[in-house]
């Protein structure tokens, strides 16, 4: 069975300095990935590259049997290639459900054979909202948020495209022990309902829940690639994680 | 304030055209239409110059150079077989638009301010090769017959006023329409953050390019009528200081998150500047709308719009540099 | 036909030197701190009017003059920071305001020097206006040599300055990354505070120079926005080598263009590499 995202590797160089070096991986539909490694290794590098916001040199990224080369960052959105930002980065002078009806009108109405009417785009943005559980706050602004909110946003955002793969870029740091089984609980009913999920993270509990299979990145190349368990006890990845 | 579908928006703004122009008849003073040609004029190149700069973020410092698009345009035309106003508004038009778009391709792929850069080089190169071009008059300037009367009977000028007139209230009513539509949400969403947005399936390029044809499409326009009423072009006054800023400060002044902004901006500082140039230097004019624009920029950066409005569209955002 | 050409070369190498001084300023505080200061000619014909007066008034050299300047023109740019940064950077918004403030800046000096002055042209006497060098056939015009080895100092000057000092070598630092020199507990801010001073101490320097090489008038600084722009950019930004290969170019291809085309079409040249680096190669051509 072909992945849906398969990356060969994938090569990306700052003038000098080398972010990645010939990435691969492949991601099957319906899996939940973690990807780890420590600050400065690469991963937002890649996320920005596989979403489009970002051009690699070399290697090739391939979607849903779609090669994704030189295309715009919309486009592969509309794909089913979503993704959210590990800075939370909402439009401020939009409403919560107004910054939801964007990939609203610009994602999904943008597929072939489908087109939502306001009534229809309404309904959908209410139900992303009540299942982020922001509804109570769907005419707030972004700047009254608090900052789990902010992050819930932002996946909503996302998942409002409806997506085939969701690549969720540090989406608990800094959040509360609670507010980390909120997200993690929040992805994994996405998973449940089908959509495969990359999570990207620094916080250890939360990915060992999550993943069904582990991607560690260190100093732009993977070093390890398998079951959790297995992952943690390669002696590269604990050097690499001293202290972690 | 209940929202006005914009269809009827459209129909009062129509109504009030030709309310106002009825109401012109009864005037027998021409220096109301010169004086309110240049008001109306401002109120176009500030609406114009708000889609681009207000509604997606972009700012167009050569604001002059689509303006004298439509300006050098009419001349051409004139010259080649003296035609119709509207069909040199019409030209104008395209051809500036085309401009827009043909620079918008080149450099809106970049940063902003790499677009705001090019604009203003445009801006004087066009000038340049205006200057060097004999067929339109060179540096020594072009003289234009302003015709006796318009084609509806009374004064030439004031045929340029109604025209005018008409092209504010399209321009008002493009602006609006754009508001509330799908390009609308896709606009702000490029002002607000340009790579969420991108993430969220909206086609930036796309749009930018549509907003950056549209707005020096409007400016062209504008500048098309230009010939007539000074009689006398030449590349300063075409290309002249005034629009440089005053399309800026206008829209910065009055409030760029709507169309009512830049109408305010601009029925206030050019009815302010119509009457202060009787008694003050133009250039000492400048200098004050450049010190007042400056002034809010730095102080009120929403606008007198924005110093009404509580809760408001688009209010500051804290800076992002703060987090992890 | 050759010595044409040949002089041609040779004055555009002239004026390209005297390209990089102007732009040196803009390749520190937009190639390095990327702020986007569209008024930076603002402050070269400043520099160009205050020589002006010297020279009028005092009889004073313009070099001498330029130098004199820079300790002024330094604590205004200094100023200038203080107000973009508290305004601007810090609320993080310095897309459409930034720019508008700059903007402002560079109209603003315009329209007051046209009140102050009027639209003639101004220009300085000095003993070597005038009088020329000669290298074979070439014709090196002193009043073009003499800017352009004060141009060599400054840029020469400048990056000694910023490889060898603590605080030239902080402002490379901050120019790449802002967070790392905040955990070395030196505030950003300072560091960009005294690179964006000295940027418009070098536009000063750079004006007085231009007034040597040509008589000044207000709208002047216009026609610099796209060279110098076009000149960081081709560069790389930040640069230095880029900047003076860039700066070299567009002189070379300015001084032909106005040799065989004629000098109006001067400012259309700059305008044109810029378009042209823009549209291929964004990062110029030394890019980081």
């Amino acid at each position: 069975m072909s992945a849906l995202l398969q990356i060969d590797r994938l090569g990306k160089r700052f003038g000098g300095f080398v972010a990645l070096e010939s990435i691969d991986l492949a991601v099957a539909a319906g899996e939940r990935v973690g990807l780890i490694g420590p600050n400065g290794s690469g991963k937002s590098t890649l996320v920005n590259c596989i979403a489009g916001a970002l051009r690699n040199e070399s290697g090739s990224v391939t979607f849903d049997g779609k090669r994704l080369d030189g295309l715009a960052a919309h486009s592969r959105t509309r794909l089913g290639l979503a993704r959210s930002f590990q800075l939370p980065k909402p439009f401020h002078s939009m409403t919560v459900a107004e910054n939801l009806h964007v990939p609203a009108l610009y994602t999904v109405n943008a597929r072939h054979g489908q087109h939502l009417s306001h009534a229809e785009i309404d309904r959908r943005v209410e139900h992303v909202l009540t299942q982020v559980g922001l509804q109570e706050k769907a005419n707030r602004r972004p700047r009254d948020l608090t900052q789990i909110e902010m992050r819930k946003l932002e996946l909503a955002r996302a998942m409002t495209a409806d997506p085939k793969l969701l690549i969720a870029d540090e989406a608990m740091a800094g959040l509360s022990h609670s507010e980390v089984d909120d997200i993690l609980a929040l992805l994994m009913r996405l998973n449940a309902q089908g959509v495969t999920v990359i999570m990207i993270e620094h916080i250890m509990r939360a990915v060992m829940t999550f993943s069904q299979r582990l991607v560690v990145l260190v100093a732009g190349r993977k070093i390890a690639d398998g079951a959790p368990e297995d992952v943690v006890r390669n002696p590269e990845v604990v050097k690499a994680y001293i202290g972690e | 304030m209940p929202y006005i579908p914009t269809r009827y928006f459209c129909l009062i703004a129509a109504v009030i055209t030709v309310a106002i122009a009825a109401a012109s008849r009864l005037v027998t003073n021409d220096y109301f239409f010169f004086a309110g040609y240049v008001v109306l004029q401002y109120v176009v190149m500030s609406t114009a110059w708000n889609i681009l700069g207000g509604y997606t973020g972009y700012v167009n410092f050569g604001t002059a150079g689509f303006f004298a698009i439509g300006a050098y345009t009419a001349v051409v035309l004139h010259k080649l077989f003296a035609p119709w106003l509207p069909v040199s508004i019409v030209a104008g038009g395209v051809l500036a638009g085309l401009v827009g778009l043909g620079m918008g391709y080149l450099t809106l792929r970049l940063r902003g301010v790499f677009f705001a850069i090019a604009t203003l080089a445009l801006a004087i190169v066009l000038q340049t090769l205006v200057t060097n071009w004999d067929f339109v008059g060179g540096s020594r300037g072009v003289y234009i017959i302003r015709p006796a009367t318009g084609p509806f009977g009374h004064g030439y000028i004031e045929y340029l006023f109604l025209t005018m007139l008409v092209l504010s209230t399209i321009s008002i009513c493009v602006a609006r329409a754009i508001e509330h539509s799908k390009l609308g949400y896709g606009l702000a969403t490029i002002r607000d953050d340009e790579l969420a947005a991108e993430a969220s399936g909206v086609p930036t390029l796309k749009l930018k390019l549509i907003a950056t044809m549209l707005s020096g499409a409007l400016m062209g326009m504008c500048g098309a009528p230009l010939p007539y009423y000074v009689t006398y072009l030449d590349p300063s006054s075409g290309f002249n200081l005034a629009f440089a800023v005053n399309s800026i400060a206008m829209p910065l002044i009055g409030g760029t998150s709507s169309w009512l902004g830049p109408v305010i901006g601009a029925l206030l500082l050019a009815t302010i500047q119509q009457i202060a140039t009787v008694t003050i230097s133009s250039a000492l004019n400048l200098l004050i709308v450049g010190v007042i624009m400056v002034g809010f920029v730095t102080v009120a950066p929403n606008g007198i719009i924005g110093l009404f409005e509580r809760g408001g569209r688009a209010r500051r955002r804290p800076a992002q540099k703060e987090a992890a | 036909m050759l010595s044409l050409l040949v002089n041609a070369i040779v004055a555009g190498v002239l004026l390209g030197g005297f390209y990089a001084a102007v732009s040196v300023g803009l390749a520190l505080s937009f190639g390095m701190l990327d702020i986007a200061n569209l008024a930076h000619p603002a402050f070269i014909i400043l520099g160009s009017f205050t020589a002006y007066i010297l020279n009028a008034r005092f009889g004073i050299d313009p070099v001498l003059s330029g130098v004199l300047g820079l300790p002024f023109f330094y604590l205004l740019g200094s100023a200038i920071y203080q107000i973009y940064h508290f305004s601007f950077e810090r609320r993080g918004e310095e897309a459409l305001q930034g720019l508008s403030f700059f903007f402002g800046i560079l109209f603003i000096t315009e329209v007051a020097l046209i009140l102050i002055f009027g639209v003639d042209y101004r220009f300085v006497t000095a003993s070597y206006i005038g009088p020329s060098v000669y290298i074979g056939d070439a014709e090196l015009p002193l009043r073009m040599l003499v800017p352009f080895l004060v141009a060599i100092v400054m840029v020469g000057g400048l990056q000694l300055f910023l490889s060898k000092t603590f605080i030239g070598r902080a402002i490379l630092a901050v120019s790449q990354d802002d967070l790392a020199l905040r955990l070395m507990s030196i505030r950003p801010r300072r560091i960009k505070n005294i690179a964006f001073a000295i940027s418009i101490a070098t536009a000063s320097l750079a004006g007085a120079c231009l007034i040597i090489i040509q008589p000044v008038e207000p709208s002047i600084g216009r026609d610099y926005i796209g060279r110098v722009f076009a000149i960081v950019v081709l560069g790389g930004m930040g640069s230095f080598p880029g900047m003076l290969a860039a700066a070299m170019l567009i002189g070379v291809m300015e001084s032909l263009t106005a040799t065989f085309y004629g000098p109006s079409w001067s400012p259309a040249v700059a305008f044109g590499f810029l378009l042209l680096t823009l549209a291929v190669r964004p990062a110029g051509l030394m890019g980081r």
